[in-house]
């Protein structure tokens, strides 16, 4: 596939295919185009030519995109993109909103995935007080809410300090690897893409290897 | 946490928001419920003038104003002599003035009136007020702005008068008047052997239509309505009822536009929030429920406040003396269904288009440059 910005060329004839249960990371310089080929498989953008097809469907209609982003896919940005004013609890209970999860289930993820997480004790903080590796955490939460089977990060240990990108990454990777699920990883760091199954190299819009 | 939760915790958030959008809602709610039942009670405070003890209103066929009608006093008992009619009472309205009081209302009444038959007697007696008697009687209001009591004299227009008696009545129009005996109220407005209306008793509540054919067949110039009717077809409390419509309406306008423009203010400071709603499985007609949610919860908020805003000015109002009679507190419960009613309605409006500029936010572009 291909994509454009307006009639900048970002994406050049692209062609990725991932299995599932596998860890990818996609690593290249600024600009390369790597977080705007997550956001294609996220169906945040459309690709100019060509197609994402996800279990072998293409998805055009809007009902689709909403429905693979509430259950299939979970996403975790370097920033977090937490909301700032919500506790950590309601962030995380967002997914769990809009896909209409019964309370009960949702509070029983949510403790679930709080301890694995190690922030059982910050759940009704607000976002503002908590660390950057706490931030970050909570935004792995709330990917993983839902129970989705790909997840899509994007430089997501990209503003932590060592300890705490070593932390989060061993925490993503078990979480995933856990329960089988799929992670596409866009990254600088080459240490954390060489600990994954599969690293995806990317120039200038293009895939290199 | 539900969609509803969430609108409560994002209204809780941006409290300040939420203030300044409720407070214009209220003050819209608040001016809208004060004007119309500041009017409203005035418009029933001359409703029970005119159905004292009565059912039908007798008064000139197309007149805009009932000052202007003339109907004549044999009427009376013509009207009377109807085997359905129990008893007829002719009443002449006029206006009055004093020396600082340019606006008096004046009735002239026969001694037997049912307006007085019902009042508290503060001062006089009744005996003193007859159909050819100089005196006049005054509401106690009038008798406080005028200074005068029993037994003195009050100058009314270019005469004087002695006053026979100061009575209290539940009605502000009445409270604020003179009495005058009938033939002295036509001598004094030059309006001999007429009255403005004559108000009919029946003695058989289903007899109003055979008395309505009655007057149409044999009174061309005169008409003959319930009170209920008469309500509303008079073209006075109509345009009074329309007015307050209008300018509580208007005052909602306001209020509404107050919602509208800070849930305008609050989607284009939340866009990227609403990017982050979006990507976390929220469709687009979630977000729009969020944002016309809020933009409700909102507008009751609004309504509520304006509604106890609304009871306290009129609680105000209604202890200022020279208010006293004229303003009614009681807020009747359809009204305050249909506040309500636009409140929603405003909420829902003011939230459309910010609803729908939510709803095409693209999360890609909102994020991108995070």
């Amino acid at each position: 596939m291909s994509y454009e910005n307006g009639k900048i060329p970002v994406l050049h004839e692209v062609d990725l295919e991932v299995q599932r249960g596998s860890l990818v990371a996609i690593c290249g310089p600024s600009g390369c185009g790597k977080s705007t080929l997550l956001h294609l498989i996220a169906g945040l953008d459309q690709p100019t030519r060509g197609q994402v097809l996800h279990d072998g469907q293409s998805l055009h209609r809007d009902r689709d995109l909403t429905l693979l982003l509430r259950s299939r896919i979970g996403l975790v940005f370097q920033l977090h993109n937490l909301i700032a004013d919500l506790t950590l609890t309601e962030n995380c209970l967002i997914p769990a909103i809009a896909a209409g999860l019964p309370k009960g289930e949702a509070r029983l993820r949510l403790a679930r995935l709080t301890t694995a997480t190690g922030l059982q004790h910050r759940l009704g903080n607000r976002i503002q007080d908590l660390s950057g590796g706490e931030r970050q955490r909570t935004a792995l939460c709330r990917a993983l809410m839902n129970d989705p089977q790909l997840i899509l990060a994007d430089e997501p240990t990209g503003a932590l300090d060592e300890d705490s990108r070593e932390q989060v990454f061993a925490l993503l990777v078990d979480l995933v690897r856990s329960a089988g699920r799929t992670l596409i990883m866009a990254t600088h760091d080459r240490s954390l893409a060489d600990r994954c199954d599969r690293v995806v190299e990317m120039k200038d819009g293009r895939i290199l290897s | 946490m539900s969609l509803l939760g969430l609108i409560l915790l994002n209204l809780r958030c941006h409290a300040i928001r939420t203030t300044i959008g409720a407070v214009g809602i209220s003050f819209g709610v608040a001016t809208m419920l004060c004007v119309v039942t500041l009017l409203g009670g005035a418009i029933r405070m001359f409703e029970r003038i005119l159905s004292s003890d009565s059912e039908l209103i007798v008064f000139e066929r197309n007149v805009s104003d009932l000052f202007f009608s003339n109907v004549p006093v044999e009427t009376v008992a013509e009207f009377e002599d109807l085997p359905f009619v129990q008893n007829a009472e002719a009443v002449l309205f006029g206006i009055v003035s004093s020396e600082n009081n340019p606006v008096i209302t004046c009735f002239g009444v026969g001694p037997e009136a049912a307006r007085l038959r019902d009042a508290e007697w503060l001062q006089g007696a009744s005996d003193r007020f007859t159909n050819d008697s100089e005196r006049v009687l005054l509401g106690e209001r009038a008798a406080a702005f005028l200074k005068v009591g029993a037994g003195e004299r009050v100058p009314i227009g270019r005469a004087e008068f002695e006053v026979a008696g100061v009575i209290r009545t539940a009605n502000g129009f009445e409270d604020g008047g003179v009495f005058m005996p009938l033939p002295l109220a036509q001598r004094f407005f030059r309006k001999e052997g007429v009255a403005s209306v004559v108000m009919v008793k029946l003695r058989e509540e289903n007899q109003r239509r055979q008395f309505k054919d009655y007057v149409q067949t044999n009174h061309e110039n005169l008409t003959a309505l319930e009170n209920e009717e008469f309500s509303q077809n008079y073209s006075q409390f109509r345009i009074l009822k329309i007015t307050a419509w209008v300018v509580g309406g208007c005052a909602f306008l306001l209020g509404g536009l107050s919602v509208a423009n800070t849930m305008i203010m609050a989607v284009f400071g939340r866009i990227r929030e609403l990017a982050i709603l979006r990507v976390c499985g929220f469709s687009r007609w979630q977000i729009a429920g969020l944002i016309v949610g809020e933009s409700i919860v909102v507008a009751l908020l609004g309504a509520v406040v304006g509604i106890l805003l609304s009871r306290l000015a009129l609680g105000l109002l209604k202890s200022l003396p020279f208010l006293q009679g004229y303003v009614e507190v009681h807020l009747e419960p359809s009204m305050i269904g249909v506040v309500v009613f636009l409140a929603v309605l405003t909420g829902m409006l003011g939230a459309l288009y910010p609803a729908i500029y939510g709803m095409r936010i693209r999360a890609a572009n909102a994020l991108r440059f995070e």
